[in-house]
């Protein structure tokens, strides 16, 4: 990766499974490159500051907001978006508890509650609160994303 | 977007990032070490922070570093606070690093990071403080080791290009017992009203603040005052209060007044709680 200052560079990131090639600044982040560059757009923009979780995605299993995170940071990490998800349990089961209103804060609270149930299987009310509390449902949904996470983790 | 251009660099080495920080000074270019690098991007973003080029430290194996050590704890610069709290190896630190931003951000916040922060709390310092831990600062002249009350008065006092590696931490520190309490305005996620962190060492009982005052803090006057047994401990507080180094913050968390009220129900509790009262 050649970087001068002002130019553009090319950033090989490994996202879902593939590796992905953008042009970009080394000031971009992740989550415009995800979405500008290489039309990943399930990530999405919020409050691009840190706070709302709505552009959360896995960086090498953990959640992470990709609007803290810089492009070229994440070379040779493995990043999972909503797209790299296929039928996993927690997507059924945000639809089996009608744990989405407007959709807006979905993908970030299904990545975040996705990286939980692979971290912690069996994880309390506290870890689950802890971790659920970074992300933001404007439309205040969040006794139904939570009763998703615990279903989820009854079955496992 | 974050709109100002810089160059990125991730050495491999120590060394190397010092040598890269001379040069690109030497350019103009105005360099910035960057670890978890949240805050570069938040204040970035709204044009409040300028530079034109970041060294990213985080491929430097010190500042990754999780291990025990001649009867130490070294814990890289660039561990992020969700690994040093999911890691339980320092449970008052893991404590306070926990009630940092929200779980999804300590993904990405450094010790380094929060250490060096812009804004004014810095809980992260508490217990290095309480610990006399001792900080691995690297630099033109090698690596320094160097306790963290003769570098931290207020804010990180590193000289230009030299950056912290690592915190080391004697192990008999870990498992004493200890307190940690952060009272916030309501949410559970927000700055401090007021961050305390206590520990019992040798039947004293050290104390350090964030949130209190515009700076973090450990009071040694105060903890002379607070550890008094025959006196009573409201009193102890009433005095060791009047002992703060600065004027207690007023803010749109809460004016000074109420600030002072919960600070005294946090000590009253926190002393309580480790024996001291």
């Amino acid at each position: 990766m050649e970087d001068r200052e002002g130019c553009q560079v090319i950033v090989n990131l490994r996202v879902n499974d593939e590796i992905r090639s953008a042009v970009a600044r080394p000031a971009d982040t992740l989550l415009d490159v995800l979405r500008e560059k290489l039309g990943l757009t399930g990530a999405k923009p919020g409050c691009k500051n840190g706070d709302c979780g709505a552009c959360t995605v896995l960086v090498d299993g953990w959640p992470q907001k990709s609007c803290l995170v810089l492009a070229v940071e994440a070379v040779g990490q493995w990043i999972t978006t909503i797209e790299g998800l296929k039928d996993t349990p927690i997507q059924r089961a945000f639809i089996e508890q009608w744990a989405f209103q407007c959709g807006y804060c979905t993908p970030g609270f299904i990545m975040n509650s996705h990286g939980l149930i692979q971290h912690h299987p069996n994880a309390n009310d506290e870890t689950i609160k802890d971790w659920l509390s970074s992300n933001i449902c404007r439309c205040t949904g969040y006794r139904e994303i939570k009763d998703a996470v615990t279903s989820v983790l009854k079955e496992k | 977007m974050i709109p100002i251009d810089f160059e990125y660099y991730r050495p491999a080495a120590a060394d190397e990032a010092v040598r890269l920080f001379q040069q690109l000074s030497s350019q103009g270019k105005e360099p910035v070490y960057y670890s978890g690098g949240t805050e570069i991007i938040t204040l970035a973003r709204i044009n409040l922070f300028q530079t034109r080029a970041v060294i990213d430290i985080k491929g430097i194996p010190e500042c990754s570093a999780l291990a025990f050590q001649d009867q130490k704890l070294v814990l890289g610069s660039a561990l992020t606070l969700s690994r040093i709290y999911d890691s339980n190896v320092f449970p008052l630190l893991g404590e306070v690093a926990a009630g940092i931003a929200d779980r999804t951000s300590r993904n990405k916040i450094t010790l380094g990071g929060n250490l060096f922060s812009r804004l004014i709390y810095r809980e992260a310092v508490l217990p290095l403080l309480l610990t006399d831990s001792v900080l691995l600062i690297a630099g033109r002249s090698g690596v320094k080791q160097i306790q963290i009350d003769r570098i931290f008065d207020r804010t990180m006092q590193v000289e230009k290009g030299d950056f912290v590696a690592a915190a080391m931490t004697d192990l008999n520190y870990l498992s004493m017992r200890y307190a940690a309490v952060k009272k916030r305005k309501i949410a559970e996620i927000d700055y401090p009203l007021v961050s305390l962190a206590a520990i019992r060492v040798d039947g004293m009982i050290r104390l350090a603040f964030s949130g209190v005052c515009a700076f973090p803090f450990r009071s040694r006057l105060m903890e002379e005052i607070l550890n008094r047994g025959r006196q009573p401990l409201k009193s102890r507080i009433e005095e060791a209060v009047g002992q703060l180094p600065a004027p207690i913050l007023s803010d749109i968390r809460g004016s000074a007044e109420y600030r002072e009220y919960v600070l005294k129900n946090v000590l009253s509790e926190s002393i309580r709680e480790l024996g001291g009262a």
